[in-house]
């Protein structure tokens, strides 16, 4: 069920649109340019993010396996933090997104939950109301800014890119709310304005293996190595990503996969908000584009603009 | 409001009901209190008063010692009220002048402690006598019964209903939406267990409802509005325009034949085509066809009329209107049937995105000998499939979609697997959760599949993917399911996957429900009176349901609900008038201040207002003694006949004291 | 690997990992389980579990735990949710898994080869300390302690991660840690829910 967008919400600062940020863990650490690219994206659309004061780690995946009510109670700070703040919360990362979700989501369903963790929170001072709103900037990008501001932006087209929008699980899945569980397209319309072609990717929302990369590498690589496979049968030079535990998986273990399955892949994998900003002109060092461990160069030099912008370095 | 001059003679009766009172209440106790009451002359606690010995006591007192009330504190008014009325009435007191105290199914039933059971039951029988001192005589009125009879629907159901009040010399309107009666069941080639061809069995039947003298057929008509009350009825049937005189054409065909314009034809669900001027199937009726003004040539565009230069009788009329007629009927059979599952909500399986996954119905369609491929099943390249997937529970059993079982999927889909094996000699593959077969001679059927050699593979299917992972699944599609019976997880390819998608209430069910003023269940089907002993009944009187409409069902089951309400609807035009329950509003028109609130708030239209002299009127047939109203005035000028607020407060404060 | 002998003392514990499955949120509609299967051919991993997440549910319910527990089934678990977007009876199959994992983790009842409850408390571990991640200490600590040797083969990536500035050696911490620390220690004391703790009496 869709939340409708509660009207007047964002204060527009002088047209600019105000949003917390919670940037997560990973974004900041091994997946900076994520968070580079992001930050230059935002501003060249008059997307006003302001970092959430003092945050912590969402949990993730790895400590609800341990404690269920204090990996919610790790959300929920993020969350009462978030709530005084009064304004929408953009995250990056999927897996924070279903966090942060789940817990609002619970503790708005379960009382004893919701008493549990907020007995907690109470002392420290802290309450949850249940008064957050977390977005994923694909969605916010995609429905608030829209497509004539974002168009606006474009000076070098990304044109004839062929491109397989990867979304990976926890975008969509569970909660549904931000586009269809199986199939969405949020990705693919926004990667059309930039005037690149969206492949028919039908594993768009399959999954990457996830942690499982560290504790069972093997099968991690084998449902990486589908990914790759697909995308390239169904012609894409490169795959666009927004989590960024799906972008580390294949772009910094391509190599394993090879290895291990005798491929030899070499698909530049890309950040949304990277495309984003290649296609507002940015230069690649703003947008961290080289950080990879998986080259894109090859493919950039390939297309004129991007060359330019190669050149702006 | 009759002030009492005499007191009452009151006779108790307390019943033991066996043990089912006695083992928890003590009757002999609650009979003593009873006589300590104002006004009781008699109080008796006695085994079985429902019994005939226990009403000639009943009747013998009020003989006897000219009671002017009677209370019987036995079980649920649902269950005896009915026959101590009858024993009342027949001693010659008013039957209104009896009230039921229910120390049964409110009180010895609902626990252990004897004592609190007893006190209980004491309070119950006190607020029945303080209440019945009140009560006033009622009469029941009779209305006559118009034994004409509508029935909304032309599929199986509606044409069996039809016949057997048609036969019984009754007259019949017979309102259909779409051109041509036959329903779902003239789309089907095969029908289980049996394997009969549906047309051969259903098209007799169709003819014989084209021709028999008691039915008027409506058809591409629909009722816009249904007033009245039971026996008393007006439909409002909107006749839409065919652009056809159907007095003047014969059914030869040769304007559809002549016809330029090609367009996707409903009835094989888009797969075929049909012209702008159609019948949608060959052995329709009737044979008149129709114009489709969305499409047709002269409609959009002002050119062509190339029927009007072929038709023998010049029977085109371009310039037709629709017409709209009023008929009087005594009752009302809805049998408007179903729609199904639209698969592409799923979109895990495919359909809409990978070519060569159909739906059951789309299935139907491709092996009918009158369908668009001339009855050979084949791909959308037109080449024949070597393995078929057959998915049962699609949309069903499943809380995204429908909760409900759809019942006929599991039977449908082994007739289905029959049909492509009979048809390409490929593989056929069942996934199936369960395999319900529970009609006369389906168990049979299933056998008959195992040795057919029909693949069954127990495990719902997650996905259909064309993503091949081996060279075998290259170009083909790949049905993903777990087979639980081995606990491994299978990816079959196959060249045609085929949905067994469920059965749902129609789209316009809402709206056929508010004409009528009947309730839905959760699902949204129509709502039966009763589950088990009133299936074919709703709340309201005169209007029955039958078939699909109130539930997926068979067409086994679909003809017995259609012969039921028949039956239900020929008693009710037998008993020539229909008494009215009395306990119905009545509006003091010296209260009644004309503010029309209690016009809107009806739920059964019950309530008129006279514009002129400014008050409120209630149809004493149409109401149903709901309370709305009463409960709603705000001049306090309606009041519930048996259900006075005298009487309720005078059962209330002898509860509280 | 279909375990053949079972341990009946681990067996004895299945009622008490269902009453606990039961406590989450949404846990009681396990009880709806059809056995459709459909959780496992949406699976991933499915392919390469021991059991697939079906048997889990029946295993469980069947009261017999053991088998369960010595398989690699919930510990291949990525949490992809995609059992629970699809299953029939609306069970919420991620989140029983996740229920299971912190039950073995707490009965220490995991497969001697399962790397995965290390991880996991390595992550607890760095997250109580700093309020958040730091993958370069979540990572080479979890090396070290499974296997050291495998760091050498990490190094060329290691070195390619630092120089584009991806390896950041000097964790964060927030200011919150201690706010955190009290109000993890007021949720400890108080009711348990999703834990074993009041199973186990």
């Amino acid at each position: 069920m869709r939340e409708q967008p509660q009207r007047g919400r964002n204060r527009k600062l002088q047209s600019q649109v105000q949003f917390s940020y919670y940037p997560g863990c990973s974004v900041e650490g091994m997946n900076k340019a994520y968070d580079k690219a992001t930050r230059v994206v935002c501003k060249a659309l008059d997307i006003n993010l302001t970092e959430l004061t003092d945050w912590n780690c969402c949990g993730a995946t790895s400590y609800m396996a341990i404690n269920e009510q204090r990996a919610h109670l790790l959300s929920a700070r993020n969350l009462a933090l978030a709530e005084k703040e009064k304004k929408d919360l953009v995250v990056v990362c999927p897996a924070c997104l279903t966090t942060l979700t789940k817990t609002h989501r619970y503790m708005g369903e379960d009382p004893k939950l919701r008493r549990a963790v907020n007995a907690a929170l109470g002392a420290t001072g802290m309450q949850y109301q249940g008064g957050a709103r977390v977005r994923h900037l694909l969605e916010v990008i995609v429905n608030e800014v829209g497509e004539g501001k974002v168009k606006a932006r474009i000076k070098k087209p990304l044109t004839n890119l062929t491109v397989a929008p990867y979304y990976g699980c926890q975008l969509t899945r569970p909660f549904g709310e931000i586009d269809d569980k199986e199939f969405p397209t949020m990705l693919d319309k926004l990667l059309s304005w930039l005037g690149a072609k969206p492949v028919n990717f039908p594993l768009k929302t399959k999954c990457c293996g996830g942690m499982l990369m560290m504790t069972n590498e093997d099968v991690a690589l084998g449902l990486t190595r589908n990914l790759l496979e697909s995308a390239k049968q169904n012609g894409a030079e490169c795959i666009a990503t927004l989590c960024p535990l799906c972008h580390i998986n294949l772009e910094a273990y391509q190599g394993n996969v090879n290895k291990l399955f005798g491929t030899d892949f070499n698909v530049p994998i890309l950040y949304f908000t990277q495309l984003l900003g290649l296609a507002f002109g940015f230069s690649r060092k703003s947008l961290g584009v080289d950080d990879e461990l998986t080259s894109s160069k090859r493919l950039l030099k390939k297309t004129w603009w991007l060359y330019e912008s190669c050149q702006k370095r | 409001m009759v002030v009492r001059e005499l007191p009452e003679k009151i006779g108790v009766y307390v019943c033991h009901c066996g043990t089912n009172i006695a083992r928890t209440v003590d009757c002999k106790a609650v009979a003593e209190y009873a006589l300590r009451l104002p006004n009781v002359v008699v109080a008796r606690d006695y085994q079985y008063t429902c019994s005939d010995p226990g009403q000639e006591m009943i009747r013998k007192d009020i003989g006897e010692l000219g009671l002017t009330r009677v209370v019987v504190a036995s079980c649920s008014p649902l269950m005896h009220e009915p026959t101590f009325r009858r024993a009342v009435a027949g001693a010659g007191l008013n039957p209104f002048l009896f009230q039921m105290a229910n120390i049964r199914e409110q009180c010895s039933w609902i626990t252990e402690d004897k004592e609190l059971a007893t006190e209980r039951a004491k309070a119950i029988v006190g607020a029945a006598v303080m209440r019945v001192t009140f009560h006033e005589p009622l009469e029941v009125k009779k209305v006559p019964v118009n034994p004409d009879v509508l029935i909304v629907g032309g599929g199986i159901t509606g044409i069996e209903a039809a016949l057997q009040i048609a036969d019984s010399g009754k007259k019949v309107y017979l309102v259909e939406k779409e051109p041509s009666i036959g329903g779902y069941m003239a789309r089907f080639d095969k029908t289980f267990p049996t394997l009969d061809c549906a047309a051969c069995i259903l098209t007799p039947k169709m003819v014989s409802v084209g021709q028999h003298p008691n039915i008027e057929l409506l058809t591409y008509s629909d009722v816009t509005d249904f007033s009245g009350y039971v026996g008393n009825f007006t439909a409002r049937i909107r006749k839409r325009p065919r652009y056809i005189d159907e007095e003047k054409c014969t059914g030869c065909g040769q304007c559809e034949q002549k016809c330029p314009l090609s367009v996707p034809s409903e009835f094989d669900c888009g797969l075929g085509k049909r012209k702008a001027i159609y019948r949608p199937f060959p052995q329709a009726v009737p044979g008149t066809p129709v114009i489709d003004r969305e499409h047709c040539l002269y409609f959009t565009k002002g050119v062509c009329k190339v029927c009007v230069k072929f038709c023998p009788k010049g029977a085109i009329d371009f310039e037709q209107k629709e017409k709209f007629v009023e008929v009087p009927v005594g009752s009302a059979i809805l049998a408007t049937g179903f729609d199904v599952f639209d698969g592409a909500r799923i979109k895990e399986y495919g359909y809409g995105r990978l070519p060569n996954v159909i739906t059951s119905l789309e299935f139907e369609r491709l092996t009918h000998a009158s369908g668009p491929t001339g009855g050979n099943v084949v791909l959308k390249n037109g080449k024949t499939p070597e393995s078929v997937a057959i998915i049962h529970c699609v949309g069903s059993r499943d809380h995204n979609y429908n909760e409900y079982c759809s019942r006929v999927c599991c039977m449908y889909s082994l007739k289905t697997a029959h049909l492509v094996r009979e048809k390409t000699a490929g593989k056929v593959y069942e996934f199936y959760i369960d395999m319900r077969a529970f009609g006369k001679g389906y168990e049979e059927f299933y056998k008959r599949l195992l040795e057919e050699d029909v693949t069954f593979i127990r495990g719902r299917v997650a996905e259909v993917t064309d993503v091949s992972e081996s060279t075998s699944e290259k170009g083909k599609l790949v049905v993903v399911a777990e087979d639980t019976l081995l606990g491994i997880v299978r990816r079959v390819p196959v060249d045609m996957v085929i949905l067994s998608v469920g059965l749902e209430p129609r789209r316009d069910a809402l709206d056929v429900a508010h004409t009528f003023s009947i309730s839905r269940s959760k699902d949204g089907f129509f709502l039966e009176k009763h589950p088990k002993l009133a299936p074919v009944s709703t709340a309201v009187d005169g209007v029955f349901v039958a078939g699909a409409c109130q539930g997926p069902k068979d067409i086994p089951d679909s003809v017995a609900q259609g012969a039921a309400a028949a039956a239900n609807v020929l008693s009710l035009i037998d008993r020539k008038a229909v008494e009215l329950e009395p306990a119905i509003a009545v509006i003091n028109e010296a209260s009644c201040s004309g503010c029309k609130i209690c016009v809107e708030l009806c739920p059964y239209h019950a309530i008129t207002y006279d514009g002129e002299r400014k008050l409120a009127a209630v149809n004493e047939a149409l109401c149903k003694g709901c309370g709305v109203c009463v409960a709603a005035c705000p001049s306090s000028a309606i009041e519930q006949q048996n259900f006075t607020n005298r009487q309720l407060v005078a059962e209330i404060e002898a509860i509280c004291t | 690997m279909q375990v053949q002998h079972a341990d009946r003392r681990v067996d004895s514990l299945s009622e008490v990992f269902l009453e606990d499955v039961y406590a989450i949120p949404g846990g009681e509609k396990v009880k709806e389980c059809i056995q459709c299967g459909t959780c496992s051919a949406s699976c991933p991993t499915s392919y390469a579990m021991d059991y697939t997440p079906r048997e889990v549910i029946a295993a469980l319910r069947a009261g017999m735990l053991d088998r369960v527990l010595k398989s690699n089934t919930i510990w291949l678990c990525a949490s992809c949710y995609s059992c629970t977007v699809r299953c029939p009876s609306g069970i919420k199959l991620t989140d029983v898994m996740y229920e299971l994992k912190r039950l073995a983790i707490e009965f220490n009842l995991v497969p001697k080869n399962v790397k995965t409850p290390m991880v996991s408390k390595l992550f607890v571990s760095i997250v109580d300390k700093y309020g958040r991640i730091s993958e370069t200490e979540l990572v080479s600590k979890f090396m070290m302690k499974t296997n050291p040797l495998s760091i050498v083969k990490m190094i060329p990536r290691a070195y390619k991660l630092f120089m584009r500035g991806r390896l950041p050696l000097i964790p964060h911490r927030i200011k919150g840690t201690r706010d955190l620390r009290k109000s993890t220690e007021m949720l400890v004391s108080g009711v348990h829910a999703g834990t074993a703790a009041k199973g186990a009496q």
